[in-house]
């Protein structure tokens, strides 16, 4: 039988602003243990949370950029729940009066359009986290974590298919970066991904049974995990079982969802408004600062790109995904590169190299003019295309202008006449053979000649004007 | 200079005799120390957890000449256990936080330093300042100093109050959250305000209820207060909740004449309303009148339902304000071999006593899914309506009065095993924390037993000033001096 997935997803950001969501700690990953806390983020008795408006401030700026509803008075509440990595035993979060609400997010799925839903965006503190290696018998907490700002997106259940919830999270990832609020890095943990799945018969108006899943790495995490639990869904349904609503983990090894051990009956977390924080009142200006402020965002580059550049839809769907892409590709412009080389620069050799590499474009220290400095030596043909590929690995490992690489390591093309002949005769002289192949009409030894004298200039010698050279001095060779 | 004269003085009168160069602040802390060296004892008033003379002396002989100017020179202090002193044990009686250290000073303790004030920590009080008689301090009762035989000092603040009282303080910090401030004041003779709503910081009160806790001082006079108010009121910028409203000077206007004032006599529920305690209270509101004060009647319909409402919000807040005493991080931890549950609940089981528990259970229950909109939604809604009520009043009159508990000091072990009556103890307070308006306690009168009565003045927010006026106008036609030298008889012999 076939069957609708209802997917919606719950992203969990951590923002980047340099301290805490409510004391004045530094916020930075990757510490000592507890080296980043103070009596307000311990949970000390007594002490009281100030918000840090910086962390409001981001919030309003995402919210802009996915079209939410920024609420006139947001307010904080307490849920509250027992675990030793949240030392007040109460997370501060937002329940019925969130930061923004009601927004959508554009993505293209199966080449087609499609506008997703978002619920709601919200402030919360993050936990600590537990620390279990240490000891056999005893666990730490490292409080470094608590407190750090995370915004809670919730989308709809408008995502259809794994493939949609995949082009979700890539298309909001882009955007987040654009704005530069997180570093979106799921191994940190400052992205995190929680997602709920349903079937229903197509056509249906109500909802099934939901699942949550939890534990997703990754995006291809988050796609495997809900393929899986559509087909599980699908089995279980077929055989007249009905779908447990629950909360199922997933193994990213095993490549299956398992239910997670289920606690003595439902969670009750029992919301009320934080006392300790009055509801905050959000200034229209300050929202029209924020919105005067946005950088372009993935979508509007989108556009720009083929307006401008005569790009594909696809290349520009490439370029932008990430923020450092387009500004590679747009430095490498104003050095004078010219659109579409740029492009394939990008798209090829470059992600190729950043996969390689396992590396995100923001690490790397590629700078724009470099890469139109190479497209440039390709184009007066000081290099070869193939080259070019070389010198590019070399800018990359070395971090160099390329043309400075091709000055120092006489990587330059030799163009000189008087130079090239030497070469020339040397390749005649030592390859009678083939010389003598060629001229009984074989011309596939004149590939080996060719190659032979590529071998000789180690590589500087201009193709061209070397196959006009061997070609002319065969022609002169006394048969 | 007799043993116990300094310890008996005010404030003001200490701040002057500093000045004169008539005394130092050591001399005042040894009396004071000498004092409560034949008093605290634990079959005896035992107004403190634990005094430490010796930390206590040099704080007064270190004082930084920086402090000379401050407002508080040379004054000891007392401070409720509830209240955070970097390194000083805060425990706020209770075992579950027993041996506590906090690493930092509480706003108003920041001030207090900053004004020059030496400070005794540790008054005792009910745990967690859940109670009215200080009986459920996990280490001992207080007992009143007013009275002949055994008595409680009131409550949450019973420490502070049996302090100042007992002249084992000058003046004294407590916190109010139902009435902890002025029931203990009114029972032991003393003046105790609780603050607007935000007038004085909560950073480093430890938290009971966070929309209704104001720390306020307890004093001899209202002058004191006064000038307690003057140095811990203000705007903090680590409590989000405190009012960044202008703090007049309380002092300058305690000799205003009460002219032009008119004062609201309210109806309130009388059941169970002392003979004494009325007619004390019916004295003063013609002292007052006397003082050319008008007195118009008022209505607050809705004061009936001020316990009902307070023990679901305040029970909600303090239910989950305690859920980080777990054993994880500080205070005490019980020796559990099993699982993370078995410590949790073994350390919070043996850590808490029975009034914590009773309210850790009525608050999780109020907030549990299915309870929330009966209870604590409904609950604040008729706050709103109670603190509309006062509104309303306050558009006829300056300053509310009634009194402050229905009757005198009970005697100890009398209402302990009858949570509802110890509740009641508070009826007249409870609606000043749920509308955030201030309230202040001044002795007006005693029983035929000598137990101190206390009248309850009501005001607008922010119009602490008023209150002292008022306070400080009937101290001067009442011969008041006097009649508090009177009251110094009972347990403090």
């Amino acid at each position: 039988m076939s069957y609708e997935p209802v997917i919606g997803l719950e992203v969990h950001l951590q923002l980047s602003t340099s301290t805490k969501l409510f004391c004045g700690c530094l916020a930075k990953y990757g510490a000592a243990p507890n080296s980043q806390t103070c009596p307000v983020c311990l949970g000390l008795p007594g002490v009281l949370p100030v918000l840090n408006e910086r962390v409001m401030e981001w919030g309003i700026r995402v919210a802009l950029a996915v079209d939410c509803q920024i609420a006139q008075t947001m307010k904080f509440d307490r849920k509250q729940y027992f675990y030793p990595d949240l030392p007040k035993n109460y997370q501060i979060s937002q329940y019925d009066r969130p930061l923004a609400q009601r927004g959508h997010l554009d993505i293209v799925a199966d080449h087609a359009p499609k506008r997703i839903g978002i619920t709601r965006i919200h402030l919360e503190e993050d936990a600590g986290k537990l620390l279990h290696e240490a000891s056999q018998t005893e666990s730490y907490v490292d409080f470094n974590r608590t407190g750090v700002p995370l915004l809670e997106i919730v989308s709809e259940p408008d995502l259809r298919s794994p493939e949609e919830a995949y082009q979700y999270l890539i298309e909001l990832k882009a955007i987040i970066e654009y704005l530069a609020v997180s570093t979106c890095n799921m191994e940190e943990g400052s992205l995190r991904c929680d997602t709920n799945v349903s079937l229903r018969r197509p056509g249906a108006s109500q909802f099934g049974a939901k699942v949550e899943v939890k534990n997703l790495n990754s995006f291809k995490a988050v796609k495997q995990a809900l393929a899986y639990e559509i087909q599980r869904q699908a089995v279980a349904l077929d055989q007249g079982q009905r779908i447990r609503q629950e909360t199922r983990l997933w193994d990213a090894r095993a490549l299956r969802t398992e239910p997670m051990r289920s606690k003595e009956g439902a969670a009750d977390y029992r919301y009320f408004p934080e006392p300790d924080l009055v509801p905050f009142v959000i200034d229209r200006a300050l929202i029209a600062r924020m919105k005067a402020t946005l950088p372009e965002l993935p979508a509007e580059r989108r556009r720009r790109y083929q307006d401008a550049y005569q790009l594909s839809a696809y290349d520009a769907q490439v370029l932008t995904q990430h923020a450092a892409l387009g500004e590679l590709f747009e430095g490498a412009l104003r050095c004078g590169a010219p659109p579409k080389p740029a492009a394939n620069w990008i798209m090829g050799d470059y992600l190729a190299h950043l996969n390689a590499k396992n590396r995100e474009p923001e690490s790397e220290k590629l700078r724009p003019e470099w890469l139109a400095h190479l497209i440039q030596l390709v184009d007066d043909g000081t290099i070869s295309g193939k080259m070019a590929k070389d010198l590019f690995v070399q800018t990359l490992e070395r971090g160099e202008d390329p043309r400075r690489l091709v000055e120092e390591g006489g990587l330059k093309q030799i163009v000189d006449a008087a130079a090239l002949e030497p070469i020339a005769d040397e390749v005649l002289r030592k390859n009678q053979r083939s010389v003598e192949d060629y001229l009984k009409g074989k011309t596939t030894a004149f590939t080996h000649l060719m190659g032979q004298a590529m071998k000789l200039s180690k590589g500087k010698a201009n193709p061209q004007q070397m196959a006009a050279l061997l070609k002319r001095k065969l022609e002169q060779v006394p048969s | 200079m007799p043993v116990g004269d300094l310890a008996s003085k005010t404030i003001h009168e200490l701040r002057h005799m500093i000045q004169a160069g008539t005394v130092s602040p050591p001399e005042i802390v040894d009396d004071l120390l000498a004092r409560i060296d034949r008093l605290n004892d634990s079959r005896r008033i035992h107004a403190y957890l634990a005094v430490d003379p010796e930390r206590i002396r040099r704080q007064a002989a270190d004082l930084p000449a920086s402090a000379r100017a401050g407002q508080l020179y040379g004054i000891p202090i007392t401070v409720k256990a509830n209240i955070c002193v970097a390194g000083e044990e805060t425990s706020c009686a209770s075992r579950i936080l027993e041996g506590f250290r906090p690493p930092y000073d509480a706003t108003v303790i920041e001030r207090l330093r900053r004004a020059g004030a030496v400070l005794i920590p540790n008054a005792n009080m009910d745990e967690f300042a859940f109670g009215s008689s200080t009986e459920n301090s996990a280490f001992g009762v207080t007992r009143n100093p007013r009275a002949q035989d055994d008595r409680v000092p009131g409550g949450s603040s019973g420490g502070s109050a049996a302090a100042v009282a007992s002249n084992m303080a000058i003046a004294a910090l407590g916190s109010d959250t139902g009435g902890s401030i002025r029931q203990p004041a009114s029972f032991c003779g003393v003046l105790g305000l609780k603050p607007t709503y935000g007038r004085v910081s909560r950073y480093g009160l430890v938290a009971f209820a966070s929309s209704l806790d104001q720390i306020g001082p307890l004093a001899k006079d209202a002058e004191d207060a006064a000038m307690l108010l003057n140095v811990i009121a203000g705007h903090d910028e680590r409590d989000s909740t405190s009012a960044p409203v202008e703090v007049p000077d309380y002092v300058a206007a305690l000799r205003r004449p009460l002219k032009d004032v008119t004062i609201g006599l309210p109806e309130i529920p009388s059941e169970g309303l002392d003979q004494h305690v009325r007619a004390a209270v019916d004295g003063a509101i013609e002292v007052f009148r006397t003082l050319g004060v008008k007195t118009v009647p008022v209505e607050l319909p809705n004061i009936d339902k001020a316990i009902a409402t307070y023990y679901i919000i305040a029970t909600a807040e303090a239910s989950s304000n305690l859920a980080r005493y777990d054993g994880v991080k500080y205070g005490f931890r019980a020796a559990s071999g099993g699982s993370l549950t078995d410590m949790y609940l073994d350390t919070r089981t043996q850590g808490f006593g029975a009034e914590a528990k009773r309210r850790i259970l009525l608050g999780t229950y109020v907030l549990s899914q299915g309870y929330y909109e009966a209870y604590y939604l409904k609950g604040m809604k008729v706050r709103t309506l109670i603190k509309q009520d006062f509104d309303d009043a306050f558009t006829a009159c300056h300053i509310v009065l009634m009194p402050t508990a229905p009757t005198p000091a009970f005697r100890l072990k009398e209402k302990l095993d009858d949570p509802l009556q110890m509740y009641l103890s508070d009826i007249y307070t409870i609606s000043a924390n749920l509308a955030g308006i201030p309230a202040l306690s001044v002795p007006c009168g005693a029983g035929p037993d000598g137990l101190p009565i206390g009248m309850q003045l009501l005001a607008a927010p922010f119009q602490e000033s008023l209150l002292f006026q008022a306070a400080h106008a009937y101290e001067q036609a009442t011969d008041w001096p006097s009649r508090r030298r009177n009251w110094r008889s009972g347990n403090a012999g």
